[in-house]
């Protein structure tokens, strides 16, 4: 079960620039590496990061096998109204995995 | 001392710059499968274009020196107001030496607020990493660091 970790604060000023926190716990397999066999381990890494507010893609990365395993990313995003800031990491193989957070904007 | 009109010590001179050759050669070949200087050039043209790159906005920070290569705290940000007529679009970011010259790209926009990423990447060696930004206004800016790093990633194998 693959675990994901966001930090978006729950209150915040319209306006506001706030800063989003993501870790998510995932090998990020090169494709470089061999097993004690010898035979190669194939790559399997997360190759894309979205977030959205309320719907609209505010942030995407894509990902290739130098980031670190266990990819941390933090970004900043404009507080616009109230809603949910859904994040969305894809594998190579896998299910894309999704978190959701509610903010309040006042 | 008249080290130098010994024969004994001249062979063992000889011997050791012969083994110190020989341990190198396995570094050296090494070396050749991974991406060089050039392939990132390359890899930054297959991006960005033929555009002309200017040095400045952009800050990529890095550890000068890197005491383990698989997890290395970079920060890069661009100097930007972010608004709809004046943002940043997107950030790549290039390495040298690992076996593929792409780190990430970064797409933002005026929703952004604030252009400024931080991750953790892996390095294989010490090496020159290179962050590019493209602006809405359609011009690109670079920075870039150089790192020393004593224990690479990519390298060790499965125990």
């Amino acid at each position: 079960m693959t675990q994901a970790l966001v930090n978006v604060p729950a209150k915040a000023k319209r306006g506001e620039v706030i800063e989003i926190k993501t870790l998510i716990s995932h090998p990020m397999e090169t494709g470089y590496r061999h097993d004690t066999n010898g035979a190669p381990i194939p790559r399997d890494i997360i190759h894309t990061f979205v977030c959205r507010y309320n719907g609209e893609e505010v942030f995407r990365a894509d990902l290739h096998p130098a980031i670190a395993a266990n990819p941390f990313i933090t970004f900043f995003t404009v507080a616009t109204e109230s809603g949910v800031i859904e994040l969305a990491w894809t594998p190579d193989h896998g299910e894309t995995v999704t978190q959701k957070a509610n903010i309040t904007v006042e | 001392m008249v080290r130098e009109s010994d024969p004994k010590t001249a062979t063992r001179r000889r011997f050791l710059a012969v083994a110190g050759g020989l341990a190198l050669a396995p570094i050296l070949v090494r070396r050749s499968a991974r991406a060089t200087p050039a392939t990132m050039a390359a890899a930054i043209r297959e991006v960005i274009g033929e555009a002309e790159v200017r040095e400045g906005k952009v800050t990529l920070e890095l550890p000068p020196l890197v005491e383990n290569g698989n997890a290395v705290p970079m920060t890069v940000a661009v100097a930007s107001p972010m608004t709809a007529a004046e943002h940043v679009k997107r950030i790549h970011v290039f390495n040298e030496k690992n076996p593929q010259p792409y780190i990430a790209s970064f797409h933002l926009g005026p929703r952004a607020g604030k252009a400024k990423i931080s991750t953790r990447v892996r390095l294989a060696d010490s090496q020159t990493v290179v962050a590019i930004a493209e602006l809405s206004d359609g011009s690109f800016w670079s920075a870039s660091a150089e790192m020393i790093v004593t224990l690479a990633a990519c390298i060790e194998e499965t125990p």
